[in-house]
């Protein structure tokens, strides 16, 4: 017999912390079933994916590189979808944000200044808010959905990233791979793991989480946020006007992405290349989501997150499994997970022998 | 222009709007009945790794199609599960399925990569096809690009003239009152879910089966969310749906043709245009806020919980 969904009296808190646990286990199963179909030594594979990156010292300083753009973008994000606005786009943002802080350190190439790095962090974030600001005017000044117009404008950022890396910027003595110059140590991030890639972006990010956490529990705004979000006519009278929020939070998606995109052309890449991220702004979605749109839950979605990136690469090179696999997992993962929440506002009623309810 | 290289540009532009059409036909029956599928990019790979594995495995197109039909429904069937039985959020959902489906459809697909086809064989149609002209434009196709404009038709009619098609949109407008007069909301979703679902695996069928013939891991390209974006530009109607997938073929093929016409524009710009496009031609459309207003499905992406 099939379970009957229930309304509950009221939202189970406890459902909240736990569908992202029973996702998870969820995600493992079918990730299970999966290697079974595709004949890969199930044993083998989830040690590959889930266990050999955490083994090595190696391996967990990637954890912290890879978590460090998701950590970012998905904190910002996660406001926003509060809110009900939905920056889909912070892959774009990212990019332009790389090509704004790359520019700045590729003009700056002889300048072997500490200011260099500022410089290129404040260009990235003005560039990825820049990026954000489009669809937030077209949605405020023209009623068009930023969903469609913010995931439109990646294709084009990432295009002339392509453009840029394949003419103007690229690196005179590179024989002509569309890659630009090496970036000098001036517009590199420093090392705060030695011999590891691990870089100062990682404690930013760590950083950015706390604040925004202060930020959401402690101020007006981040009250204004939630009741926008929830309730939007209520959310007027506290007076925060939609257009506002609508501003606010594509701006602040672009800022976190934008940075996050000049910390990884200015920290694990060190150049600019046609393809710098391997979707890290669409996963930040789902490490948002996954966070349960908390700042502190973000950090350990994001930690998750890159594990799935990392096991992706080692099964890879262990099991000539092919790099598509996170992506399969990171969707089922989304999947499990919006599914399950039903369980925060429903519960389950199985029907007994006798066919009567309880 | 000879009249020669007219032709070819335009029939290329027919190749290029179909899968556009096919997308956009099923998503607007989908978001007329209230449900805001944003998976239609995933659901365009799967359809196209399906049809092309089947292909190459039983050598019959027809079966290929409806392969990929069936596989881009099953991505459907599980968005239609998880937001319209268990009422999570449609645009996260409908972004899960797109991120699920372009990681399935690479894996499935990579035995696949650097296979060849022949493509889908043309139906040639006797006597018209000898039209000077209007023969080579009209007549010479495969048998998806006429039933891509049937569908059309079809979808037209069924939306505004047939008696479901008048239930779905009440649905869609209002499933309150829709449910109060007693039509199963949920259930006749589902169907325009799955009906989005099939015309999506077409779509993907198409790419890989006749507009380029091979698989490619990512070969949509975007085109699932400019089908979408299609369907605010056509106020959900089917014919404007016609006339905005072959405006962004056109576009497409802009793109292609304009280093052969010796434009010295780099190629990255001419590539953005489709973009570009969606984004001018979404903005023109949605300023006018009335128009949208009362064109748009009311219900459009709103979970639906009968209360009794």
């Amino acid at each position: 017999m099939l379970p009957r969904l229930v309304k509950r009296k009221e939202p189970s808190q406890a459902m909240v912390y736990l569908t992202p646990v029973i996702a998870l286990v969820l995600t493992l199963i079918s990730g299970v079933l999966m290697f079974i179909m595709l004949g890969v030594p199930v044993g083998e594979a989830l040690y590959a994916f889930f266990i050999e990156p955490l083994t090595t010292e190696y391996g967990l300083a990637e954890l912290g590189v890879k978590a460090t753009p998701l950590v970012l973008i998905g904190v910002a994000l996660s406001l926003g979808f509060k809110a009900n606005v939905w920056n889909i786009g912070a892959e774009g943002q990212l990019t332009f944000g790389a090509i704004a802080g790359g520019g700045v350190a590729l003009l700056l190439y002889d300048v072997d200044s500490a200011i260099v790095l500022p410089l290129m962090i404040i260009a990235g974030i003005a560039g990825g808010m820049f990026w954000g600001a489009i669809p937030a005017l077209l949605r405020t000044r023209f009623n068009s959905s930023e969903i469609l117009t913010s995931l439109m404008l990646t294709y084009v950022a990432t295009l002339f990233l392509s453009y840029l890396v394949h003419g103007p910027w690229r690196d005179p003595d590179g024989f002509n791979f569309p890659e630009s110059r090496l970036f000098s140590d001036a517009a590199t991030l420093p090392i705060i793991w030695e011999d590891t890639r691990l870089h100062v972006g990682a404690a930013m990010a760590v950083l950015v989480s706390v604040v925004a956490w202060v930020f959401l529990t402690r101020t007006l705004f981040g009250f204004q946020l939630k009741v926008i979000g929830s309730a939007p006519a209520a959310g007027r009278y506290t007076g925060f006007s939609e257009k506002r929020t609508i501003w606010l939070s594509l701006l602040i998606g672009g800022a976190a992405a934008g940075l996050a995109g000049t910390i990884e052309v200015s920290g694990p890449i060190g150049q600019l290349l046609p393809n710098i991220s391997p979707g890290y702004g669409f996963t930040a979605i789902i490490v948002a989501f996954l966070g349960r749109l908390h700042p502190i839950g973000v950090l350990f979605a994001g930690l998750l997150m890159a594990l799935s990136y990392l096991g992706g690469e080692t099964a890879q090179i262990t099991l000539n499994l092919p790099l598509a696999v996170t992506g399969v997992f990171q969707g089922m993962l989304l999947f499990f997970l919006l599914a399950t929440d039903v369980l925060i506002i429903y519960r389950l009623q199985w029907p007994d022998s006798k066919g009567t309810r309880t | 222009m000879s009249t020669e290289v007219l032709v070819l540009t335009l029939l290329t532009i027919i190749t290029a709007a179909t899968p556009l059409l096919f997308a956009a036909l099923g998503e607007l029956i989908t978001e007329k009945s209230g449900v805001l599928n944003l998976g239609v990019e995933g659901m365009i790979l799967v359809g196209a790794v399906g049809s092309f594995g089947m292909v190459q495995y039983s050598g019959s197109a027809f079966l290929a199609i409806i392969v990929g039909m069936i596989c881009s429904m099953l991505l459907a069937l599980i968005f239609a599960f998880i937001t319209l039985t268990l009422q999570a959020t449609q645009v996260a959902t409908g972004l899960a399925l797109t991120i699920f489906g372009i990681g399935i459809s690479a894996l499935l697909g990579q035995d696949l990569v650097g296979v060849a086809y022949d493509g889908l064989p043309k139906v040639v149609i006797p006597m018209l096809s000898e039209i000077p002209i209007m023969g080579d434009l009209l007549f010479k196709h495969d048998a998806l690009v006429y039933l891509s404009f049937a569908m059309v038709s079809a979808v037209s009619w069924f939306l505004y003239k047939s008696r479901a098609g008048l239930i779905l949109r009440a649905v869609g407008d209002s499933h309150d009152a829709a449910h109060a007069i007693g039509y199963p909301v949920i259930r006749i979703r589902y169907m325009a879910t799955l009906f989005g679902g099939a015309m999506s695996g077409i779509a993907g069928a198409y790419l890989s089966l006749a507009y380029s013939p091979m698989w490619v891991e990512g070969m949509s390209a975007g085109r699932g969310w400019i089908a979408l974006a299609l369907v605010v530009f056509a106020t959900w109607r089917p014919m404007r749906a016609l006339f905005g997938a072959y405006l962004f073929g056109g576009i497409t093929i802009l793109q292609l043709h304009g280093q052969a016409i010796g434009l010295s524009i780099p190629s990255q710009f001419m590539s953005m245009l489709p973009y570009v496009a969606t984004i001018v031609v979404l903005v023109v459309i949605s300023k006018d806020r009335n128009r949208i207003k009362l064109n748009a499905p009311a219900c459009i992406g709103k979970p639906f919980r009968p209360t009794a």
